[in-house]
């Protein structure tokens, strides 16, 4: 066989093995979606589950989620932005440095369950949080940490030292430079970062059992109370979400229609990280027109 | 005198600033090592605690078959069903996602126009962030009855957690090995090439070669996602605590039996430390996973 032949050949079989992946990720997309959008109505999407007939709907486990995730980025971000800062600015390139970056590797390297399991421990069990939204959202917080924290520091190190140089060279303060002109010229990345970290928050059930719990108590959204039992905002409820709702009638769920529930609610999940993942290029590209002046 | 001493070597505003300000992103830093620290430790901890308090024999834990730390009056504790688990559904699923990881990623950067990349990008992107539950929930309404059918047995067990990993981790593995790819000098394809050399043998004997470390830092990282995956394949493997005899029989990995055991037992008991061990075994695994992409990372960089 002629060398020519064997490049057309081998061609083939990689065209073919890459129009595999697409197809399964076609197949994927259009089973959730085919199998999931019908079972999405208005009434699915806001009324609470129901654990033993049909009929159920996902409103509270939504809620739930959307409330955790913004809970996390508060928590994270300020850490990762700091975290961040101090890599790409103040770090010197040393022994400490290193440990630091591994500690940190290390930490994004772990499976999400075992921070889940450190996040019972000490949360729940320790502190006696109890299965709640806080012990969720801090777990979620140690899983989300490392990846925002290198996203970040990835954003400042993509800032031409020309701007650090310009700003020193007014008389600011290093720190004052890098809070009013790296980072401010670094955000189209760290925005990009946030809502991609959003999506995979969203999405995430494996931390999220045994520290926000797998149980929706009845929420009155008329009560804004923070403090009452009732309230959504009520940091300290267990909160199941609806990537831990999927889980959870698919392996113990003795509800009619779990399947519809569960292709619904994926149909849900899906989307909304479709959205993050779009919404990420958008916010990014906004964000950067907008500070640029460049169209 | 004095005074204008003073004035001159007191700190200026912009340095006692600037020290805030480092001090601050210090503590963040520092915050996040002590998490790491404590998790470590905790786990570490509770994990020993099987054997230091309640006196089970390590050898055993690795090499006894039957796991059951509730049995009265001799407790059994035998992870050897779920590490072997474990380790078989990361290995397929590894061995199954890199012909495909490979192709993609050289399609990627060698094959496709910029058009193919714009398709491309995105589909990678789209698998790494669909959630696992859904990768699970897919697994048990498709890829369960699937195996069933075709191979035989219940549907759950190591075939089906291997390709629902299968999935899970190709995304990863491929976007790695696309940024290792990149990275290999264009002159080396150019002088590839101007030697007379075909595209597929640029690839085969250039390309590919000269980014074995990137392919096996990119296989061992999709390998510690499989490792370390819970819920998707606990959906799918049968969750059943005895050595697998073959691919089609419900099984266990560490993850599943984790997420079963431990909102069943009670804290401090013997079966409940037990399960920290597992989580332990599980830490260290991915521990090993991190000193081995380190490794060859450093011996691989152009």
């Amino acid at each position: 066989m002629n060398a020519k032949r064997v490049d057309k050949i081998a061609t083939a079989v990689i065209y073919l093995l890459v129009g595999i992946v697409i197809l399964i990720l076609v197949a994927l997309l259009g089973f959730i979606l085919i199998t999931g959008l019908p079972h999405v109505t208005w009434s699915f999407l806001t009324s609470p589950a129901s654990a033993f007939n049909a009929g159920g709907g996902i409103g509270d486990q939504l809620f739930n989620s959307f409330y955790l995730l913004f809970l996390t980025l508060l928590i994270s971000f300020p850490i990762s932005l700091g975290a961040g800062i101090y890599l790409a600015e103040y770090a010197k390139k040393n022994r400490v440095t290193e440990a630091i970056r591994i500690t940190i590797e290390v930490l994004s390297s772990l499976p999400s369950v075992v921070v889940g399991l450190f996040g019972f421990l000490l949360f729940v069990v320790q502190f006696k949080l109890g299965f709640s939204i806080i012990s969720g959202a801090i777990a979620l917080t140690f899983f989300n940490l490392p990846l925002l924290t290198r996203n970040i520091e990835n954003s400042l190190n993509g800032v031409s030292n020309l701007q650090r140089e310009a700003g020193l060279s007014l008389g600011l303060s290093r720190w004052k430079t890098v809070t009013k002109v790296v980072v401010p010229a670094a955000l189209p990345g760290i925005i990009t970062g946030i809502i991609l970290s959003a999506g995979r928050v969203f999405g995430e059930a494996a931390a999220l059992i045994f520290t926000a719990g797998q149980s929706a108590p009845v929420l009155n959204y008329a009560n804004w109370n923070p403090f009452s039992g009732d309230s959504p905002l009520n940091i300290f409820r267990p909160a199941e979400t609806l990537a831990v709702h999927i889980w959870k009638i698919n392996t113990e769920g003795i509800m009619p229609d779990a399947s519809q529930v569960s292709a619904g609610a994926s149909a849900v999940l899906i989307i909304a990280v479709l959205v993050f993942n779009l919404g990420a290029r958008w916010a990014g590209n906004y964000v950067y027109r907008r500070i640029t002046a460049s169209k | 005198m004095d005074a204008v001493k003073k004035e001159l070597t007191r700190k200026s505003k912009a340095s006692r600033q600037d020290q805030r300000g480092k001090l601050i992103s210090l503590a963040c830093v520092t915050l996040i090592m002590l998490v790491v620290l404590s998790i470590l430790y905790m786990i570490t901890s509770k994990g020993l605690a099987t054997f230091f308090e309640n006196k089970m024999s390590i050898v055993d834990f690795f090499t006894k078959q039957v796991w059951n730390p509730s049995a009265k009056p001799q407790a059994l504790v035998g992870a050897l069903p779920m590490i072997v688990g474990s380790f078989s559904v990361t290995v397929l699923s590894a061995l199954l996602a890199a012909p495909f990881a490979i192709a993609t990623a050289i399609f990627m950067v060698d094959i496709a126009g910029k058009r193919g990349r714009k398709i491309l990008q995105p589909v990678i992107e789209l698998l790494v962030g669909i959630p696992s539950v859904v990768y699970g929930f897919i697994g048990l309404t498709v890829v369960v009855p699937f195996t069933r059918t075709v191979f035989g047995g219940t549907g759950f067990g190591i075939l089906s957690g291997t390709f629902v990993l299968f999935v899970m981790v190709l995304p990863t593995v491929t976007s790695m090995y696309v940024d290792s790819l990149k990275a290999v000098p264009q002159f080396y394809r150019e002088a590839s090439l101007a030697l007379g050399a075909t595209r597929w043998q640029t690839i085969y004997k250039v390309i590919i070669r000269a980014s074995i470390p990137g392919l096996l830092t990119a296989i061992i990282f999709g390998m510690a996602r499989a490792f370390g995956e819970a819920l998707a394949v606990q959906m799918v493997i049968g969750n059943a605590s005895i050595l697998p005899s073959d691919l089609v029989s419900p099984a266990s990995t560490l993850t599943s039996v984790l997420t079963t055991g431990i909102g069943n037992t009670v804290l401090g008991t013997l079966p409940n430390n037990a399960l920290w061990s597992l989580a332990l075994v599980l830490l260290l695994m991915s521990l090993v996973f991190n000193l081995l992409t380190r490794f060859i990372g450093k011996k691989g960089a152009f």
